[in-house]
């Protein structure tokens, strides 16, 4: 008996006891009739070899490991980034509960949103009444100011027709006759958690948008796609805008909905872009998007309405926010101010401080299109090499648009994009063409277990750190906050790797 | 100040009033039917439970799915399980239950992995059993040393007319009787995750037990050989459990299914009692032994000493003495560090008040650790409990506690804010919902990333979160200092 009051141990110390460690032993010896240990050895190095390698890029079905979610999440992340808007996902319940879960994991915040819990027989007769019911308990105990309504799969699959079904809502008096209630169809079957994003922000938009006249003004519209970060992006974009001057409506600003204080007061909604800036962004002269392939609808949609569009890859560093920064001062015909141009030095100053230990790094990145083209083209800017860029849920546009980054830069030769491939695929290229770092998100942990490739956390999600969220990626600063968290890691590598004692600990210098 | 029982009762009564007044009519008339308030020596909680959830309400239940892929299958570590349909589910259900486990990931064991058919638009619409099948192939390609298939059913599976079973059953027969499950645990079906581990247990009585015959002939049982069922190891609580049957002399041959193998599914009708935690999601497989195997079953509570040792005494009385003696052995020996927990413990949060609401067995089955530690249990309720869970849960809560079935979001923010308990218990939804409040939280399915909770090692590890939680300085600052 270990246990003590003095040293409660937990599930991290107490299996290490003995007695845990003989009936670990003894279960798998005498009732789980595993294979050899040999044999066990014999597979796992197979796993490393090319061999392997080669079988594992021949599969055409499985999927294993991938870095992707399905459209509704993106959908649920867009909406609660309008004022006093609820997401309203119609199809199975348990569905919901997944987004809600994962959000919150993530942001360590609460998630709000409802399902229209179809069932059996919603299946068989259509999900019409669930729609009628479900909006009409939303708005009553929730008291929305907007219900955004996106699909499951399974609404999709039998073909629920959402138009009709809210409009027939409407008449049975559910929510009030002028009460906004967007829709989007958002299938998990087509895309990922960024179509999902596209869909449903074309969907707001075009329900304020559609049959208004456009009169334009001279403000610009600011998308900033499905952001891990989105708290501490979004605030840093604004507060380069204030200092530019520019006038600007946020789309989907959830910054402030992800980011509540605990003052006693649980805040269903907070912040978020109001209807009316909403509607007005019709107005604008241009709409700017930070993730392109978040954004390929929508920005369709707003360059339909006539205005000028832009759309950027996830902006990480100095060239990067400089092109960012131009573009926007372009068409706000706002200058830079120079407080911006002196956070730019600091960016250069201390890239050139840390320059010797990142210059000549081999790296591996995986992460929605947009991520990983941002940090691709940030890693090459320091002067290492993104050697693996792989994208789940990227294309073979993304795939060109990766393959032109690298032949852009000495840093990228040699580099190689994989479109549509997953974790697994990841597993098989760091053990058969090493790499010194990997960024990637928290799944990204099992291959820094199975391959010791250190892991760089970025991306979405992050479950097993905490706060990183509040902190910009974006603007000059935000590549600082990239820089540093590259940094760290390979800081704490280098200690770790130089710190035995009579062996290596000659190295293990306290000035680096 | 601390009120009557009748004056809770009556504040509990109308706060239930008061909760129903948000609904449109109809639906305050059908959710009026899952609150009430305890009376006691009533024989059940009387609420309505089991039944569809509200469109709209923010009902905090999962779907079949969860309930098979994510609790009962997804811990049989040594068997690749298939998320068979688009991504999503098995996404969001990827690692995140803290089934814990011992093998090589990716190897010998899949459980944190996430195998997905992965279906695109042509795949619903020409159907995807082609798919799967080529699916298994690179399975057994990939991952040679998999035991056995299972096949987890995401909505469409069910919608496409996509037939599994016999793609499974052609598959099995093309690897020479391989074992490979079809579970048609799609979303839509039921009203919760509880339809879902009924379905989980029938597909390992269907294509497991009736397959299992004659294999594994080396194994020899002994007259004390038990299996525990319905513990999926949430942080090591099977172990934690495990550790104490095995130290009163019974031989654990299987657990189900946290840190499980197929084999020890196998091998479960061999044993000669079924010992069940959570009644909820493995009750169907332990009345199918019975049946089946006459195998007596018996269901137990590990959390906390009390019910710990009541159940000792409860699981040895099916034994012999040597058994009965070594159960008086186990506790003998634990009692003492069972104290010291109590008296550092207790005089922290004695007379602390808690509002609980989770799935599964532990709206009732925590309530004795709790009190313990002299803490109070004045409202609780089931995400996905049945009439016969509300009916054990009697046994456990006191007069006047407020119960609320399948509660809404809504709900519970109102009835906490009301109550206001020194913790609530819940799920990782609404854990951040209470903080905001300033209401001290600990997950009680993942146990907030702590654990184990269950057996002897496990009630310290509780009674240290629990105390962390309330008196957790942080709580002191929610509220301005210059504020007036």
């Amino acid at each position: 008996m270990t246990q003590s009051t003095n040293n409660v141990l937990d599930h991290f110390n107490l299996f290490r006891e003995p007695e845990y460690i003989d009936m670990f032993e003894a279960k798998k010896k005498n009732f789980e009739f595993p294979h050899p240990e040999d044999k066990v050895a014999e597979v796992r190095d197979w796993t490393k070899t090319w061999e392997y390698r080669e079988k594992n890029f021949g599969r055409e079905a499985l999927t294993v490991n991938p870095a992707k979610a399905c459209q509704p999440l993106g959908a649920v992340f867009v909406a609660v980034g309008f004022e006093g808007t609820m997401p309203f996902v119609h199809g199975s319940q348990g569905c919901v509960a997944y987004y809600r879960s994962h959000l919150s994991r993530h942001f360590k915040e609460p998630s709000s949103c409802v399902s229209s819990s179809m069932t059996e027989d919603a299946a068989v007769f259509g999900g019409l009444n669930n729609m009628i019911d479900g909006l009409a308990n939303t708005y009553s105990m929730y008291k929305p100011k907007m219900i955004a309504v996106s699909t499951t799969c399974m609404a999709e699959v039998i073909g629920d027709d959402l138009n009709g079904f809210i409009t027939n809502a409407r008449n049975k008096g559910s929510v009030p006759e002028d009460f906004p209630v967007p829709y989007a169809h958002t299938p998990a079957f087509v895309g990922s958690h960024v179509t999902g994003y596209d869909n449903a922000l074309r969907g707001i938009l075009s329900n304020f948008w559609e049959g208004k006249t456009r009169a334009a003004n001279g403000k610009i519209n600011f998308i900033g796609g499905f952001d891990g970060y989105t708290v501490g992006n979004l605030r840093e974009v604004k507060r380069m805008f204030d200092l530019m001057g520019v006038e600007y409506t946020i789309l989907a600003d959830n910054s402030e909905v992800f980011d509540t204080p605990a003052d006693g007061e649980f805040r269903m909604y907070d912040g978020g872009t109001t209807l009316a800036d909403t509607e007005a962004a019709l107005n604008a002269k241009a709409t700017i998007s930070m993730q392109q392939f978040c954004t390929e609808k929508t920005l369709a949609y707003a360059a339909e309405k006539g205005q000028e569009v832009a759309a950027f890859n996830h902006p990480v560093g100095v060239a990067a926010t400089d092109k960012f920064l131009m573009e926007v001062s372009r068409i706000t015909g706002k200058a830079i101010p120079a407080a911006l141009a002196k956070e730019r030095g600091r960016l250069v100053d201390a890239i050139a401080d840390s320059s010797a230990h990142i210059h000549g790094k081999k790296f591996a990145i995986y992460g929605d299109p947009d991520l990983t083209l941002g940090l691709a083209s940030f890693l090459m800017e320091l002067g290492a090499e993104p050697v693996h860029v792989l994208s789940t849920n990227g294309g073979k546009e993304w795939e060109a648009k990766m393959q032109e980054l690298f032949e852009s830069s000495p840093f990228g030769k040699g580099c190689h994009a994989y479109a549509g491939k997953d974790l697994w695929h990841m597993r098989s290229l760091l053990f058969t063409e090493p790499v010194d770092f990997l960024i990637g998100n928290t799944y990204g942990k099992f291959l820094e277990r199975d391959t010791g490739t250190p892991l760089v956390r970025i991306g979405f999600p992050i479950f097993d750190r905490h706060h990183h969220h509040r902190y910009p990626v974006w603007g000059y600063q935000g590549g600082m906050n990239a820089l540093v968290t590259i940094l760290d890691k390979i800081f704490d590598e280098m200690d770790k790797n130089t710190n035995v004692a009579s062996k290596t600990d000659y190295s293990f210098d306290i000035i680096r | 100040m601390s009120l009557t029982v009748e004056q809770v009762k009556a504040r509990n009564q109308d706060l239930i009033k008061e909760v129903l007044e948000v609904y449109p009519e109809k639906t305050a008339k059908r959710r009026a039917k899952h609150l009430n308030v305890f009376e006691e020596g009533k024989t059940d909680c009387n609420v309505k439970s089991n039944i569809k959830s509200i469109p709209g309400v923010m009902t905090i239940r999962g779907c079949a799915y969860a309930g098979s892929k994510g609790v009962v299958w997804g811990p049989i570590k040594d068997m690749v399980h298939i998320s068979h349909g688009p991504v999503g589910c098995g996404q969001y259900s990827w690692a995140a239950r803290r089934n814990y486990y011992i093998g090589t990931t990716g190897i010998d064991s899949f459980v944190t992995m996430q195998f997905t058919s992965d279906f695109q638009e042509k795949d619903i619409v020409f159907g995807g059993d082609k798919k799967l099948e080529k699916i298994m192939d690179e399975i057994q390609d990939l991952f040679p040393l998999n035991k056995g298939i299972t096949v987890q059913s995401e909505c469409p599976i069910g919608l496409i007319g996509d037939d599994i079973e016999a793609v499974s059953k052609k598959k099995s027969k093309e690897y020479g009787g391989k074992t490979i499950v079809p579970v048609r645990c799609e979303g839509f079906r039921g009203v919760s995750q509880s339809l879902g581990h009924h379905i989980a247990n029938d597909a390992v009585r269907d294509w497991i037990f009736d397959k299992s015959e004659g294999k594994h002939a080396e194994f020899v049982g002994t007259p004390y050989d038990v299996a525990i069922i319905g513990d999926y190891n949430i942080g090591g609580d099977a172990w934690a459990s495990r550790i104490l049957l095995e130290e009163m002399g019974l031989r654990v041959i299987a657990q189900w299914s946290g840190d499980g193998s197929i084999a020890e599914l196998e091998n479960t009708p061999k044993a000669k009692l079924n010992v069940l935690h959570c009644y909820r999601s493995m009750n169907y497989i332990s009345r199918h032994m019975e049946e089946k195997y006459g195998i007596p079953w018996v269901e137990y509570n590990f959390f906390g000493p009390s019910k710990i040792e009541a159940s000792l005494r409860e699981i040895a009385s099916h034994f012999d003495d040597k058994i009965k003696e070594g159960a008086e052995k186990v506790i003998a020996k634990y009692k003492p560090m069972m104290q010291a927990v109590i008296d550092k413990y207790k005089p922290r949060l004695e007379g602390k008040t808690v509002m609980l609401f989770v799935g599964g067995l532990r709206p009732r089955h925590v309530i004795g650790a709790y009190e313990d530690l002299g803490m109070v249990v004045v409202g609780t309720g089931y995400e996905f409990g049945h009439n016969d869970d509300y009916q054990r849960t009697t046994h456990y809560v006191k007069d006047g506690t407020l119960i609320y079935d399948d509660v809404t979001g809504y709900e519970f923010e109102k009835f906490v804010e009301k109550v206001q308990p020194d913790l609530v218990g819940s799920g990782i939804k609404e854990k951040y919902v209470f903080q905001k409040m300033g209401v001290p939280f600990r997950q009680m399915h993942s146990w907030d990333y702590s654990g184990p909770y269950h057996g002897y090692d496990g009630f310290a590890i509780f009674a240290r979160d629990m105390d962390m939680a309330i008196n957790n300085p942080i709580w002191g600052l929610t509220k301005t200092p210059w504020a007036a």
